[in-house]
Formats: structure tokens, sequence, C-alpha cells
């Protein structure tokens, strides 16, 4: 889970990193109140969870009072990159004498984590990156010693950073770990005129297989910008809606993949990603159909099962209690191949429901529903 | 022969007295894995009878390992121990652990990641189905009754297109098949398995499937072009994932530019790999590709 940069800033506040001051609010008549609080003179930042909100203009110094709620005005509700801005941060300005990139990141390949930190911070860093890879350090750490005061000094001297910001290297490695992120970054990480090293704007992934140890976002962890993810988290199915017609059920996360991949090949678009996991029940099978069923946009359905751990006549179990509760209005295509196959068909050919059909291999049973939807 | 798991291989279960790890120690024994104990601090001492034999439970990997000789575990406790359950198999000099468990944070996994290289201990997962040498010995969950032993070696992000693969080439049959696990971070690579089946003198052919995330796919596109005189089929999962959102698997994300299904297929064809556009089109692939590898033999 990708943590608003208010919240990120909260984080690197408890572990002792320096930020500015600063507060967050969705009305523009409070972040006048927040601005004179603050001195006056603000910058105005929209929180959304993506990069670029500067050239966006999602990001403005206002003068006074005023101005501030005139520019939170403006900020609130704009669109950037497809995320509406729902609150903005309105932080004391800085009188910046240098700035500076500094992250870690999982390295996959070499499984573990990464230093990246360069003396040229700012909104430029992946040009930097990209035209003078050398001005960028990547440093890795072991995993068993971690970000010690000797570790950060070399991150530090390794990207031409300041002495004074080793202190901050090591807080934010316990940011990283004690808060189960994946990522943290500071950009920019800012040397001030006084002197003060201080975290200007921040990024935090957190872990979501960390969840049942951190607790503190519950509440934000859930929250879904779709309401038919919300409804399928709160039944714990894996969903993600799409924006085709055919939805998708089936079982096991690189099968769901390949299913859409394929009904994608046949020219359809898929609706979602449904995977019901191993050993499904009927009640997840219920749930997943219900889910699909309810989206408009579904005009044929294809469930897409190769059991392994799954048995297929407990799939087709599933799907036949489920034509039981749940209304189907829309073609249901079904392949099942795999463990109890043949039982499982046997059990849906016994149904007899008019819009339930099956085919035997996953490429034709991905041409019918795309047949179906196009159709439909 | 096979890859890293064969008929001589003694495996211990960690975690083998709760509901997954029960039903899986059944199957695992009835494809005939030498299953020679399992494990369970709180219950050291009994023993537990399934229908092909009776598997005494150890309070520790230590223990089981010089009670037995066993050189494997396969991991099937709950996210939050799964950890220090890795750890006790790399202390007690377990040469392989198969690590079941899904859900297992990113922190835990850099960890005994380090931990095991350290130690020697090969690690397959975690999220993963595991692997079998069909005919010889499965350690994890991968259905043993699909195929058959045979000529493919295969290596796979995704349990379930292993499974898919497995059926489809069911004829043909394989070497090993191992599911590495969809993670960020995972034990043993795509490349640790193509370097094993090129060594391995029973594998004609390999087979490799991958998914969108990370840049696993085109590390191994580069280690076959230099390394590897085996025939390699390749297919990959996550053409039509957007960007930014998670795919079921944790590691299976398209972020920015990187780990996309194209940049994954291009690399494997550039590096002669010959890319399958479905399961089945895969399939086709080994089929023709082992057929005209006889054609050269026999000419």
């Amino acid at each position: 889970m990708d943590l608003y940069e208010h919240q990120a800033r909260e984080l690197f506040a408890d572990h002792g990193i320096l930020v500015p001051r600063a507060e967050v609010t969705d009305s523009s008549q409070e972040a006048r109140v927040i601005a004179r609080r603050l001195g006056g003179r603000v910058v105005v930042k929209a929180q959304v969870k993506t990069g670029g909100r500067g050239k966006a203009g999602g990001v403005k110094l206002a003068a006074d009072p005023a101005a501030a709620e005139l520019t939170a005005r403006q900020i609130l509700g704009m669109d950037i990159k497809g995320h509406t801005v729902g609150k903005v941060m309105l932080a004391e300005p800085v009188d910046i004498e240098a700035e500076f990139y500094v992250s870690y990141v999982l390295d996959r390949a070499a499984g573990r984590f990464l230093a990246i930190a360069s003396a040229e911070g700012g909104m430029e860093i992946e040009e930097v990156a990209a035209t003078r890879p050398e001005a960028v350090a990547r440093v890795p750490v072991d995993p068993a010693e971690g970000v010690t005061s000797a570790k950060a000094a070399e991150i530090a001297e390794a990207a031409g950073l300041p002495p004074a910001t080793v202190d901050v290297l090591v807080r934010l490695w316990e940011v990283l770990l004690r808060e189960d992120a994946v990522l943290v970054e500071v950009n920019p990480l800012v040397r001030t005129a006084q002197g003060q090293i201080l975290a200007l704007d921040g990024k935090v992934t957190l872990d979501d297989n960390a969840r049942f140890r951190q607790t503190r976002w519950g509440a934000e962890a859930a929250e879904h910008g779709d309401q038919l993810e919300a409804a399928a988290a709160a039944k714990g199915l894996n969903y993600v809606k799409l924006d085709g017609e055919v939805g998708i059920i089936g079982n096991g996360a690189g099968l769901v993949m390949s299913t859409l991949d394929v009904v994608a090949g046949c020219g359809a678009r898929p609706a979602n990603f449904l995977d019901i996991g191993g050993g499904a029940s009927a009640q997840i099978m219920a749930d997943g159909l219900s889910v699909i069923l309810s989206d408009p946009a579904v005009k044929s359905v294809f469930v897409n099962v190769f059991g392994g751990i799954t048995a297929c006549d407990a799939v087709a179990d599933g799907i036949v209690q489920a034509l039981d509760t749940v209304r189907l209005t829309k073609p249901l295509v079904v392949r099942l191949d795999g463990n109890n196959a043949a039982r499982g068909r046997a059990i849906l050919d016994g149904r007899r429901h008019p819009l339930v059909q099956q085919v035997t291999t996953m490429d034709g049973a991905a041409r019918r529903a795309a047949q179906l939807a196009d159709a439909g | 022969m096979a890859i890293y798991l064969t008929k001589e291989s003694k495996v211990l279960v960690q975690g083998m007295t709760g509901g997954e790890g029960m039903k899986h120690t059944r199957r695992m024994l009835a494809a005939g894995t030498d299953v020679v104990g399992g494990v369970n601090p709180r219950k050291a001492g009994r023993a537990v009878d399934f229908d092909e034999r009776t598997v005494p439970v150890f309070g520790s990997v230590r223990e089981g390992r010089e009670a037995t000789g066993a050189d494997v575990t396969v991991v099937f406790v709950p996210p939050a121990f799964a950890k220090a359950a890795v750890v006790e198999a790399a202390d007690a000099g377990i040469a392989l652990t198969v690590v079941i468990t899904e859900g297992i944070p990113v922190h835990d996994a850099v960890a005994f990641h380090a931990y095991a290289a350290a130690k020697g201990t090969r690690i397959i997962g975690p999220n993963c189905p595991g692997l079998i040498s069909p005919g010889q010995s499965n350690a994890g969950i991968i259905p043993a009754d699909i195929t058959k032993p045979g000529r493919i070696g295969l290596v796979s992000k995704s349990g379930t297109l292993t499974y898919q693969l497995m059926y489809e080439l069911r004829d043909i049959g394989f070497s090993t098949c191992v599911g590495i696990g969809g993670d960020p971070v995972v034990g043993t690579s795509h490349i640790d398995c193509l370097a094993a089946f090129e060594a391995d003198p029973d594998t004609e052919l390999i087979v490799l499937i991958g998914e969108i995330g990370g840049d696993a796919e085109e590390r191994a596109a580069a280690y076959v072009r230099d390394h590897v005189t085996k025939p390699v089929v390749g297919y990959i999962a996550g053409f039509t994932a957007p960007e930014g959102r998670t795919m079921g698997h944790a590691g299976a994300i398209v972020s920015g530019s990187s780990g996309t299904a194209r940049a994954k297929k291009e690399a494997l064809e550039g590096a002669g790999v010959q890319v399958g556009g479905t399961p089945t089109a895969t399939a086709r692939l080994v089929l023709a590709r082992l057929e005209a590898e006889r054609d050269v033999t026999h000419s």
C-alpha cells in the first residue's frame, strides 16, 4: 500500500527525521486558518498517490492566508493522472540551500534492499539517473547488519551527500524496517540556509503482507477507489476491476492473468481479474459471481478452472449453488480441467441452466466468452 | 535423473500436524515422497498415521535430521512463523527448504534469504507450490497425478500455470517441475533452474513460465543466450495487466515502464526462446520442438 505524503511525513517525524511544519485538510476555508497558524506564507500540496504532482499544478506557493484558501480551492478536486485530489497539505516554506535524493528500494534480483542516493535531488532526479547514472550512488545493504552509522557514512560518501545527512540515512532505514515498508524515498532531502537537514517530501510503500503486525493504517489499508473492488475486498476476494466486458473468474493468479490475455487475444476486453485461489468453496464461487454480475459493463462471464489442489467437482458444486443464490442474467462459459474434471462437468450438465455452457479447452472457452460478449 | 529432488530425498514437513500440512503430507506420501518426519515442538515424540506409513513428529528440524538423515524440508507454517522455520532449517544443515507459505512479509523473506545463503541452504519459494520430480518425489502441493516422468524441465513463477503446462504435456512427461513462487524475493530463480536443467542429462527441453513484475525473465533470457544449449520454450502471463495494480501475486505488478509482459517476451525471443501466445500454444511449440530435435538426431 502506498501512503500519502502526509502519512509518510508522519512516519518520518515519528522516527526523528526533521520535517517542515505542516497540516492537512479537505476544506479550503480551513486551509486559510492553517496558513495563518503556520505564519501566513505556505506551500499548498495536493495529496495524491502518484508522482508528477508539481508538474501537474498540484503544488503551489501561497503568499498569505487568503491566497492559501484560493489555491486550496483550485487544487482540491483536481484530477492528477486519474487521481482526484481529496486533501491538501499546507506546509511552511523552507529556505533551501541544497537538494538531495535518498531512498531504500527492494532489489528483487539480489533479494535485499539497496540505498539509492544523489547529491542532485529534486524534480529532475529521473533525468539525472537516466543521463548521468554516475551521479546516483547505489549501495547494497546487508540485511543482517542493516544501516549503521558507518554504513550510512559509506552511502553519504558514495553519493557526495554532506556528513549531516548520515543521521537521516540511519533513521530512514529504521522507518523501512520498523514500519515494514518496501520503499522509502525522500525527494528532496534539503539542507536549509540554517543548516538543518529536512525531509521536504516523502514516499512510503508499505508491505501488504505485514498487515498482521502493522495495524497503524488499518482503515486506510482498506481504502478502494472502486465500489466493486470495495465489495470484493469485504468478501476477501482477490479482485481487480478492469474496463472491458468479459468477466473473468479463475483459480490461481498466474492462470487468471493468462486467462485475461487469452480473452484479449480473442478480440474482447477483460472486465476484471478475479482469483478464487486454491480450494475454492461454493460460497467463494457465489461471492465472486455476484461481484462480477453486479458490474453493468459485464456482458459474459468466463469461469476458467484448472483443478490442481482445487477439485473441479467442488467448483461445479459451487457454481450450481451460486446459481441458486445469484440470479444469472448473463451467459456463463465454464472450462473445467484437471483434478476431477469429468465429475465437475457432469454436475454442470446435470444442472442444465440455459445460460451456462461448457467448453473443454481454455482457448475455445475464451473464444466463446468473447463471442457472447460481442453479441450481448 | 532430476534436479534438486530425487527418490533419494528424505523429506521433513514443518507444520505437518496442521490442516494443510496433514492434507499435503498425505498427498506427498501417495506420490512416493520419502516423508521421514514432521516437526512440531509441542507434539514431539508422537507419530501420525497416514495410509502409506506412520510418520514420527520431532521437536525440531535438527532432531529430525539427526534421527532420519533428512535433507529436505517443506514449510507449511503460517506467515508470522515462517522466518523462524527457515532459519531453523538452515541452522540444522538442511540442503533444500521448500517454503509453501503465502503472505510472508518481504523483510522476513530478505532476512531468511540472506541467512540461508550464508548457511548453504537452498530455498524454493516462498509462496510457491514446491517442486516435483514425477515418479520419484514431490515436495509441496503440486498435484502428482496429472503427468508422468519424462524429458521436460519446467520452471515457473505461477502454480496453476505449472499445472496447466504439466497437464498439456502429460504425454511427454517431466524430469522436474519447479514452482519458484510469485513473490518479489524468492530463494531460487529461473536462472538457478535453467543452470540445473542444462546440467541434468535427463532434461531435453526446458519450459520457462514467467509473469509481469521485476526483471527476472529478462535476466533469465540473457542467461539462456549465454549459457543454455538445450531448447527453451517460454510463456509469459500478464499482457493485459494495467500499470500499478498488483495482479494476485505480491510481485506481479507493472511499475512504470518496467516489468511488462511485452518486455519479457521480447527479451526471451531475442535470446532465441520461442514464446507461446497461450498455454496451449506453448505446449504445441514444445511438441513441435521435440519433434524437430528428434528429426535432427535421426537424420
